[in-house]
């Protein structure tokens, strides 16, 4: 018989006992959608997992600090004292990134900046005053060339700590998600906010009085806000006379605030500043070779982030408040480490990092690198091992999971093999005839295999549906709960194209194997016998 | 069609086990059909012509014995050549039609078609023509269920009819209808055999109807073969079929 033949045959003997064949095919439908819905689940799972902690950089990259810090050698034993001095120190400056970048397989060096900061939030329409303003009540006098102090600058009190970010994130996906935009360019002077320190400055910003300017009186808040903007709305002006003014975190983007760090300076560059005299009276001592200035520098907030993304920037936790690297290091912010540098080290000018983030082009080129860079004498660091932790636990999370579908999946193959056992009794009859009509055992045996193909194939395809189905339902009901609890919805289940093919093509496999039985066995039925069978 | 075959059977011997003890349906029966004759196999129940017609079919096998149709033995024949024999040079009706439940007639009529992969275009015209021969062309859409036992016995035998075999076995075709509806069905295979050149093998307990329609009857016992001779021809098929169909189509309306 042709296959046009058989297939049509076998579709038309299903669909003449349907309800029996509906609820066989829907026996398989479930098995598949365990089996699709579980199987989901874990790649769902592993997917957020290699995207929030695989992919964002936690796992490809290597953590490099100096061999004197308090986090110990690199040749073992812990050292809380770094004197040693038979163990010449490394410094950790452009020579040594330089170094990290020649090692093979390493995609991208870059210094890890971090530093404390103040926040100050301006409303954006009232500007600048010009000229030089004493500082609020309970504010430290302002230095610097860029001390013009806002009139409307509000008094947050928000220290945080702020954190460089690599191009290089442009394209990871740790930024994927967040509201607003990326930084515009490496040296644009954005932030991005994390979402809590967002929130933070909204309702700082909401509930806290304008700096009071002792000689303007009261009415603080009118001084600066008239003829700068006509076009904002009346309601507007108004309530920005009133002290509390509603601010959620989305208002903040493309908002001014005000960062205020301290700038490292050797005392040399310092005096070329026409600021130089202050400085000098801050940093106290003139013959240091190192002073820190205050500084302040005006930011736009381009956008806020969910997670915080800087688990994969290198630091193993870290800031909140997130600023392009390369304006970062231009700000030449104080770092923990120009201490030690200064006091082990008294003829350094050149800058030495805290530490830096070597990434590399694969997890897997984690360890050699690792291992080059400790011989150099530097403090290397990496996730690695957590990694196959945590990769082990998903195999074996999915490996469960499977077996569970799997199992599903021979309940629903025995309900196949019962189906069409009893297809065979009930059929005796039809098997004789055609056989009288001169079907060979191969039309007959192909008859029922392409009918337990038949349903097999719509059965997983069913179940593959459903499967989908109940793991965007999981989906949906996770992402209610996360929302309740103020986290991001996540995708928790996923099902790839290859995951849908194979189910089918398993459900169908599985199928044929379970008519293999009743198949011969219709086969080898004796047609005088089948015709006598009443 | 390919020229009619004689069957030969030599010395066929049928047994049944059942447990311990073996039953032999047919004793060694020796008989010659010759190309074109209307045999009619007679006995009564158990007799063994049943199990000599399923034989003859190509549905069973003998246990030992020679059954030759043309050049072949079909007790040697592999399973897929004895389902090519049963497709090709043999036409089978049953005493309860067994027409297919789920299928229209017309689809029933279609299933030989399919088994020996005649073309798609073929078919139609060949199953048209099977059904207009058992005078059914009207019904062509109907299940089974929704047919009268006469109509579904000629179902079965334009199923027979439609791969243009050269043998026709017929195991009791009018045991489950009326005399009416019998003798329409008689007529129709008296009919393939004149005009179409069929050999026609029938079991039947009926005597009358053997008399009136076979050119020879042999009659069975206990698996033997007691009487073999021509049966006397009575003139009711002349002048012709067709009329003797009508008058029959008339009373059964």
């Amino acid at each position: 018989m042709k296959a046009r033949d058989l297939t049509e045959l076998a579709i038309r003997n299903l669909r003449e006992a349907l309800l029996r064949n509906s609820l066989t095919t829907l026996g398989v439908a479930v098995g598949v959608a365990s089996l699709v819905a579980m199987l989901s689940l874990g790649i769902g799972l592993q997917t957020l997992a290699s995207k929030r902690l695989l992919r964002s950089g936690l796992f490809d990259s290597v953590l490099v600090s100096s061999g004197r810090g308090s986090r110990g050698g690199p040749d073992g034993p812990r050292r809380r004292e770094t004197r040693d001095a038979n163990n010449i120190p490394v410094a950790l400056d452009d020579a040594a990134l330089q170094s990290f970048q020649k090692l093979p397989n390493v995609s991208e060096v870059y210094p890890q900046i971090r530093f404390s900061t103040d926040i100050r939030y301006l409303r954006p329409n009232w500007g600048l005053s010009v000229g030089m303003q004493p500082p609020p009540e309970g504010e430290p006098p302002m230095f610097g060339k860029t001390s013009h102090y806002p009139l409307d600058a509000r008094l947050l009190n928000v220290t945080t700590n702020a954190l460089g970010i690599p191009e290089s994130s442009r394209k990871g996906e740790a930024f994927e998600g967040m509201t607003g935009k990326f930084f515009s360019s490496p040296t644009a002077s954005e932030v991005i906010l994390q979402s809590e320190l967002a929130k933070e400055i909204a309702d700082k910003a909401s509930t806290a009085k304008p700096p009071a300017i002792p000689w303007m009186g009261a009415a603080s808040g009118t001084v600066g806000k008239p003829k700068s903007n006509p076009s904002e709305p009346a309601t507007s002006s108004n309530t920005t006379a009133a002290t509390t003014l509603a601010i959620s975190p989305a208002d903040l983007i493309g908002k001014q605030i005000l960062i205020r760090y301290a700038e490292r300076a050797s005392f040399a560059s310092a005096a070329d500043r026409d600021d130089a005299l202050l400085e000098s009276a801050i940093s106290g001592q003139l013959n240091g070779s190192l002073s820190v200035i205050p500084r302040e520098k005006m930011f736009i907030i381009v956008g806020i982030i969910e997670t915080d993304p800087s688990a994969g920037m290198g630091g193993f936790g870290g800031g909140r408040l997130y600023l392009p690297l390369q304006l970062a290091q231009s700000l030449k912010v104080a770092q923990p480490t120009d201490m030690q540098a200064l006091l082990s080290d008294s003829d350094s000018t050149k800058p030495t990092y805290t530490a830096l983030t070597v990434r590399v082009n694969s997890p897997k080129d984690v360890a050699a690198v690792e291992a080059a860079i400790k011989k150099m004498g530097f403090n290397a660091f990496s996730l690695l091992d957590a990694t196959k932790g945590l990769r082990l636990v998903f195999t074996v999370f999915d490996l469960f999971l499977g077996l569970f579908g799997s199992l599903a999946l021979t309940v629903a193959s025995l309900g196949i093999i019962n189906t069409l056992v009893m297809a065979i009794l009930e059929r005796r009859r039809e098997i004789g005839v055609l056989k009288a009509l001169g079907a060979t055992d191969g039309d007959v045996k192909s008859l029922f295999f392409a009918e337990a193909a038949a349903m097999g194939f719509f059965g997983g395809l069913c179940g593959v549906a459903l499967g989908w189905f109940i793991g965007q339902a999981l989906t949906w009901g996770t992402g209610l709960y996360l929302r309740q609890q103020d986290l991001p919805s996540v995708k928790i289940s996923y099902v790839p194209w290859w995951l849908a093919l194979s189910a089918v093509a398993f459900a169908t496999l599985v199928s044929l194997l379970a008519g293999l039985y009743p198949a011969s066995r219709a086969a080898r039925l004796n047609p005088v016998d089948a015709l006598r069978y009443e | 069609m390919t020229p009619t075959p004689s069957i030969q059977a030599e010395n066929v011997t049928r047994d049944y086990h059942l447990g311990e003890s073996t039953v032999r349906a047919v004793a060694g029966i020796t008989l010659t059909i010759p190309a074109g004759e209307f045999l009619a196999l007679l006995g009564s129940s158990g007799s063994g012509k049943s199990t000599l017609l399923s034989m003859l079919a190509g549905l069973d096998r003998p246990t030992s014995g020679a059954i030759r149709v043309g050049d072949k033995n079909l007790a040697e024949l592999s399973p897929e050549n004895l389902a090519r024999y049963r497709r090709e040079t043999v036409g089978m009706v049953f005493q309860s039609f067994n027409l297919l439940p789920r299928m229209t007639l017309e689809e029933n009529v279609e299933l030989p078609l399919r088994l020996s992969e005649v073309s798609r275009s073929d078919r139609a015209v060949r199953v048209r023509e099977a059904l207009d021969r058992v005078r059914l062309g009207a019904r062509s859409k109907h299940r089974p269920s929704e047919l009268s036992g006469g109509e579904q016995q000629r179902g079965a035998l334009a199923r027979a009819l439609v791969n243009r075999p050269s043998i026709l076995f017929a195991d009791e075709p009018t045991g489950n209808l009326d005399s009416v509806n019998g003798e329409q069905i008689l007529l129709l295979l008296k009919e393939f055999q004149t005009t179409l050149g069929m050999t026609i093998v029938m079991v039947t307990h009926e005597r009358p109807l053997a008399e009136r329609f076979a050119n020879r009857i042999v009659t069975l016992s206990d698996g033997k073969l007691i009487s073999d001779a021509p049966a006397a021809q009575q003139s009711v098929l002349s002048p012709s079929n067709q009329a003797a169909f009508d008058r029959a189509q008339g009373v059964n309306s």
